[in-house]
């Protein structure tokens, strides 16, 4: 068993300037939640990366022609196969590794830690079928999922990952439906009924607990999932500022719970456990609501049945959790 | 008829300049300023920050880069000293 990693504030930015994995210049939006991801994900490496990327925002802003901000081995895939490459990537390591091909050589190293990387639109909808597959196989790979809950790249259209009540500009706010009248798919629910060893929510306002997560999705023997919460202010019409409270505020109201699987069993960390064992400290959605541009209809007299059915979805989530957690 | 080979594939896109020859610091309206008085020294805005736009060695006061800087805010924002302000 490897040692547990436990990150420190004051050796982090060494870590990073000497490998910084991920570089500034890359043209994500002013604020944006995911780029703060991926820059917890490369706190968290204990060996290089080689990253698989789906089409998507991620993509799109790292690696704009003739620039990129990886340095990291890292391939652009299509939408819908992020699960797929990284899984030939992982059966093209095993198959060096065991050949010893490149034993000899001190210039290359196929000692690496493959992780695959899709939005919500690349990951509950499109790429659901690669990523079970791939799960199904039992590839030793990383999914990670940011959420940003729309798919933003193409212009803020609705995904199974969009929550109740969301403004995008395919669940546009009319007279008659106001916002996504559906659910947000429990994705993590799907993936964990693959049995696989590991899988874990994160939010980067809670950087220690995201930044041990991640090593253990590195670390662990097989499949594992990380469902990373990616506030968006461009499609969320947040303000830049607000991303990390917002980030917080997800948790701190129970629509984004803090847990891990890990062999199908269920534990609440951070913030999340706290508040289970302390139930007064759940806040109302609403708080996490009013700050977004898109929920604003949800604040009106007349739609006030709107916030109930967001607050009744939240609270119902956040039973089927405590009830599932083994560790409250 | 000659056997095509995976060396006979064009080369396509593939971007060979680092990203941080590509100044996103423009974008800005407003620019972080650190007052050292005030700073803990916590790493907050080294952490929160999209961009690695905030330099910082993990001891002393930290530094914002204004060359990639796009102003967002997330460091005044979560500074828990308050010795970030956003100016003009
Ligand atoms: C098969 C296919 N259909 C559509 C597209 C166009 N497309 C590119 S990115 C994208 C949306 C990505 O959404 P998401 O996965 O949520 O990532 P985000 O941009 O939100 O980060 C779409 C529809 C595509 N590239 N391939
Ligand atoms: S659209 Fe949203 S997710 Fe995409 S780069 Fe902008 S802020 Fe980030
Ligand atoms: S304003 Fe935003 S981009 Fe600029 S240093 Fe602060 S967190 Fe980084
Ligand atoms: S967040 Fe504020 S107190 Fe903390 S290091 Fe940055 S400037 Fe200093
Ligand atoms: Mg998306």
């Amino acid at each position: 068993m490897a040692k547990e990693f436990v990150p420190n504030i004051r050796q982090l930015p060494k870590f990073m300037k000497e490998d910084p994995g991920i570089l500034p210049g890359h043209r994500a939006c002013a604020g944006c939640g995911c780029a703060i991801i991926l820059r917890q994900l490369m706190m968290a490496r204990r060996k290089p990366l080689v990253i698989a990327n789906a089409t998507g925002c991620m993509e799109v802003v790292t690696t704009i022609f003739p620039y990129t901000a990886w340095k990291t081995p890292w391939i652009h895939v299509a939408f819908e196969n992020a699960a797929a490459v990284a899984a030939g990537i992982d059966a093209g390591r095993n198959k060096l590794q065991r050949s010893g091909r490149f034993s000899d050589d001190p210039d290359v190293s196929v000692d690496y830690d493959v992780v695959a990387l899709a939005g919500d639109g690349g990951t509950y909808d499109i790429g659901l079928q690669a990523l079970s597959g791939a799960l199904e196989r039992w590839h030793n790979f990383l999914y990670i999922l940011y959420d940003n809950e729309a798919y933003m790249n193409t212009g803020i259209q609705r995904s199974g990952g969009t929550p109740f009540g969301a403004w995008t500009t395919t669940t546009p706010v009319g007279s008659k439906i106001k916002g996504k009248p559906l659910t947000k798919k429990p994705i993590v629910d799907i993936v964990v009924a693959h049995r696989i060893p590991y899988a874990a929510t994160v939010s980067p306002a809670y950087w220690v607990d995201a930044l041990k997560k991640f090593r253990k999705g590195l670390e662990t023997e097989g499949p594992a999932f990380i469902h990373a919460f990616g506030v968006c202010p461009r499609g969320w019409r947040t303000d830049t500022k607000d991303t990390i409270k917002l980030s917080r505020l997800a948790v701190e109201t129970c629509f984004f719970p803090l847990y891990e699987v890990v062999n199908s069993e269920w534990y609440l960390t951070g913030p999340s456990l706290t508040i289970a064992k302390n139930p007064e400290r759940k806040k109302p959605v609403e708080e996490y609501l009013k700050l977004q541009g898109r929920f604003r209809h949800m604040l009106l007299p007349e739609n006030k049945w709107m916030l109930e059915k967001f607050q009744e979805l939240v609270d119902e989530n956040w039973e089927i959790i405590l009830k599932r957690a083994k560790n409250v | 008829m000659s056997k095509r080979g995976w060396q006979e594939i064009p080369i396509a896109g593939i971007p060979f300049l680092e990203s941080t020859e590509y100044h996103t610091g423009d974008w800005k309206v407003f620019r972080p300023v650190i007052d050292e008085q005030k700073c803990v020294k916590c790493g907050n805005c080294w952490m929160f920050c999209p961009d690695s736009a905030i330099e910082w060695d993990g001891e002393s006061v930290p530094k914002p880069n204004y060359k990639y800087c796009k102003g967002c805010g997330i460091c005044a924002e979560e500074c828990p000293a308050k010795a970030i302000e956003m100016v003009r």
